[in-house]
């Protein structure tokens, strides 16, 4: 989902730092706020954040596609740490590989974190907080969380891809275009990315369920 | 709950054992081409708009190896010295 340096016109990439920025601040607050409350939620947001980084760049193979794609760990960081403060996680992560690893670009990032911190860490927690709420467990909540948030990353992706390129077509047609694209390898890495996320959340329930607690009623 | 477990256990290594089974048809489409190069860079290139290169290029010579060595160090010296407060003994015992 990394759209790379110079893919977007100037216009749509302003856009997409402006839609990022508010919620980039609020992830801000929110690690402030909870740093006061808990003398460990700084280390434990920069260990999140280590995974979300090593996840969202790791190419993994997608048998009899003939194509790599990686997951993204937002779902499973926004079930650990909240939303809000996945948001900051992401553009920190997506910061340092447009930097160092020509993975996106730094005109693009505010598109990248739109889509990877914004809309898949907010889409991964709502499915949680639902589950959660319509008496799931855990493990399937968190699996969930983890596919959801995946694809509606992609689906983001398609969305500001679509939008910006749709040229002489409809962004429709642009769009339903590229999500297809993207289908047949982001398909099966999703389900993969809800076993992983269902993985790790039982075993933090196993040795830390500390760190993970039901969805907050207040601020996220 | 057993089954759920045994389930998690054996996706991964389903996933791994499935991808050199598939290598005849992937190597005919793409040799393993990422979606960000063969879905968004294809699109952009079709819309005009191909990407250009990035700022700072670490695809050079053994630079990508040096960033990954230096971030790697860096990262675990931070995690070892934080290791206390992300892993607490359990109950509040030091030790």
């Amino acid at each position: 989902m990394h759209i790379s340096e110079g893919i977007l016109p100037p216009l749509w990439a302003g856009l997409w730092f402006a839609v990022a920025a508010p919620f980039v601040w609020l992830g801000l607050r929110e690690v402030r706020r909870r740093s006061g409350t808990s003398p460990h939620f700084k280390v434990l947001t920069g260990l999140v954040g280590a995974a979300v980084f090593v996840i969202s760049c790791m190419p993994i193979p997608v048998p009899f596609t003939g194509t790599t794609s990686h997951p993204c760990g937002t779902g499973l960081a926004a079930v650990i740490v909240g939303p809000a403060v996945t948001t900051v996680i992401a553009a920190i992560a997506l910061l340092l590989q447009a930097l160092f690893l020509a993975h996106g670009g730094l005109t693009t990032l505010g598109a990248n974190i739109v889509s990877m911190g914004v809309v898949g860490a907010y889409a991964g927690w709502l499915v949680f907080a639902g589950l959660r709420r319509a008496g799931f467990g855990m493990v399937v909540a968190a699996g969930a969380a983890g596919l959801v948030s995946d694809w509606a990353t992609y689906a983001a992706t398609s969305g500001e891809l679509a939008a910006a390129l749709h040229g002489g077509a409809t962004i429709a047609a642009t769009f339903s275009a590229i999500a297809l694209a993207f289908l047949p390898t982001q398909v099966p890495l999703g389900v993969l990315e809800a076993v992983v996320s269902g993985a790790a959340m039982k075993f933090l329930l196993a040795r830390r369920p500390e760190f993970v607690g039901e969805p907050p009623a207040g601020p996220i | 709950m057993r089954a759920q477990g045994v389930l998690l256990a054996l996706a991964l290594p389903l996933w791994l054992a499935a991808v050199p089974f598939s290598a005849p048809a992937a190597s005919a489409a793409s040799d393993w081409a990422g979606v960000d190069e063969k879905v968004v860079e294809k699109f952009a290139h079709e819309a005009g708009r191909p990407p250009r290169e990035p700022l700072i290029d670490t695809d050079r010579g053994d630079l990508l190896l040096f960033v990954f060595l230096v971030a790697g160090a860096l990262g675990g010296f931070i995690a070892g010295y934080c290791y206390r407060a992300l892993f607490p003994p359990r109950g509040g015992k030091k030790g």
